[in-house]
C-alpha cells in the first residue's frame, strides 16, 4: 500500500479566482495553466513589483488573495492581452487583473485613473478632461473655419456635430480639442479627400474611458451607453472609435 | 487594432503604411503583430502615478523601436502616443512619434505649418503646405 495522502493543513484563505471565475466564459481557463511561462517570458510587467503573469496567476491558484489583491502589479499589467494570445491554454489572465482591480475599494484606487473617470462622468462630452459639450463644438467649428480660409483648397470641408443619417459617426480623443486643435485637422482631411459622409456627436463625443481602466463597471457602461446612444440617434450606420 | 480584428487588418495597415512612406522606408519591429509588446501606455497605466514601473514596462518597446534604428515610430493611439513620446526622449532614442494622419497628409502634400507639432526637424520644413498660414 501506497503512503496515505499528504494534506495540506489549513482553510484556503479565500476564493477570488473562483468567483472570477463564475463570470468569464470557460471560466477563463483559469484552472488549465501548464505552469510553462510563456506569458511571464514574453511579458514588459514581468519583475514589476515583484510579480508576473504567471507568478500572479499561481497565487490565485493557491488561494493566496490578499497577497494578490494588495499589490500593486493589478495597475502595472496593462491588460494588453499577450499573455493570452501566446498561452496554449488560452488562460484569461488580464480578467483575473481587471476583477482585482474591481476588488480594490473605488476610492483606494489609483487617484489619477479615478479622477479621470469622474471627469468623464461631470458632464454629457465623456471627457477625461472634463471638457464641457460646448467648449468641444466652439473648438471644432472654430478651427474649421479658420482652416477653410486659410487652405481654400478645403474652404468645403466639413466637420459636422450631430448630422443625421451619416455614413459614420466618428468621436474624438479629448486631448486635441483641448490642448493641441491643430492635430484634428489632417483627420478631416482625409475624411474629405476621400468623400466620406461622417460626423462628431456632441453628447459622448470623448473617444477616452478611464472608467473601463478603473474597472468602475457601471461608470463604462454608462459612458459607451451615452456615446452609443447619441450615435443611434443621429442614425449612425457605422461607428468609427478612433482611440 | 490587432485585438480586436486580428492580424489580417495589422496587413490593410502596413499596405497604408508602406504606401505612405515607400517600401524602403518601411522597417517592422521584432516580434510584431500579434506577437508584439505593449508599449505601456494603455490600461490607465499613463494615469495611475506608477511613473518609474511604467517607463521601466516601455524600456521593452523602445529596445524594439531603437533596434530597427528607423527615424520614426508610428503610434495609431494617444495612449501609445503619449508613452512612445516619452520614452523616445527619456531612453535617448529621439526618435519622432507621429500619428499616422500625419503621415498621409505629408504624402499628400496637403500638411500644412501648423499640423507638424510631431515632425522632428528633418521632416519640419519638407512639402509644407499654404506655408504662409504658419501661426
Amino acid at each position: 500500500m501506497g503512503d496515505a495522502a499528504i494534506k495540506i493543513g489549513g482553510k484556503r484563505k479565500s476564493v477570488f479566482k473562483d468567483k472570477v471565475m463564475e463570470i468569464l466564459p470557460d471560466g477563463g481557463n483559469l484552472n488549465a495553466c501548464l505552469t510553462c511561462g510563456a506569458c511571464a517570458s514574453g511579458c514588459p510587467a514581468t519583475g514589476l513589483a515583484g510579480m508576473d503573469p504567471r507568478k500572479f496567476l499561481r497565487m490565485a491558484a493557491l488561494g493566496m488573495d490578499e497577497e494578490i489583491l494588495s499589490s500593486d502589479w493589478i495597475w502595472m499589467c496593462t491588460m494588453c492581452q499577450r499573455c493570452v494570445y501566446v498561452c496554449p491554454m488560452e488562460i484569461n489572465i488580464p480578467q483575473l487583473v481587471y476583477n482585482a482591480r474591481a476588488s480594490i475599494p473605488r476610492e483606494e484606487r489609483p487617484k489619477g485613473i479615478l479622477g479621470s473617470c469622474d471627469a468623464a462622468l461631470a458632464n454629457e462630452s465623456g471627457s477625461a478632461m472634463a471638457t464641457p459639450v460646448d467648449d468641444f463644438v466652439f473648438v471644432v467649428g472654430d478651427v474649421l473655419e479658420e482652416y477653410q480660409e486659410s487652405q481654400p483648397e478645403f474652404a468645403d470641408m466639413q466637420a459636422p456635430i450631430d448630422k443625421p443619417g451619416t455614413e459614420f459617426v466618428i468621436n474624438q480623443n479629448s486631448r486635441e480639442p483641448v490642448t493641441e486643435p491643430d492635430e484634428m485637422v489632417p483627420l478631416w482631411k482625409i475624411l474629405h479627400l476621400v468623400g466620406a459622409d461622417w460626423t462628431y456627436t456632441s453628447k459622448g463625443w470623448a473617444a477616452e474611458n478611464y472608467c473601463l481602466f478603473l474597472s468602475d463597471d457601471e461608470a463604462w457602461k454608462h459612458l459607451t451607453k451615452q456615446t452609443a446612444q447619441a450615435a443611434e440617434e443621429v442614425g449612425c450606420k457605422t461607428f468609427m472609435n478612433t482611440e | 487594432m490587432r485585438k480586436t480584428f486580428g492580424d489580417p487588418i495589422a496587413e490593410d495597415i502596413r499596405f497604408v503604411v508602406r504606401s505612405v512612406v515607400g517600401e524602403e522606408n518601411f522597417i517592422d519591429m521584432t516580434p510584431n503583430k500579434s506577437n508584439n509588446f505593449c508599449c505601456g501606455g494603455g490600461g490607465g497605466f499613463l494615469q495611475s502615478g506608477f511613473k518609474e514601473e511604467r517607463l521601466a514596462y516601455g524600456q521593452t518597446k523602445d529596445n524594439q523601436i531603437q533596434t530597427t534604428k528607423a527615424d520614426y515610430c508610428i503610434a495609431a493611439c494617444h495612449n501609445c502616443h503619449a508613452q512612445i513620446h516619452e520614452l523616445s526622449h527619456h531612453f535617448g532614442g529621439n526618435y519622432g512619434v507621429v500619428h499616422l494622419w500625419t503621415l498621409i497628409c505629408l504624402s499628400l502634400g496637403i500638411l500644412g505649418p501648423n499640423e507638424r507639432e510631431y515632425l522632428n526637424d528633418d521632416l519640419k520644413q519638407v512639402n509644407v503646405f499654404h506655408p504662409e498660414s504658419e501661426m
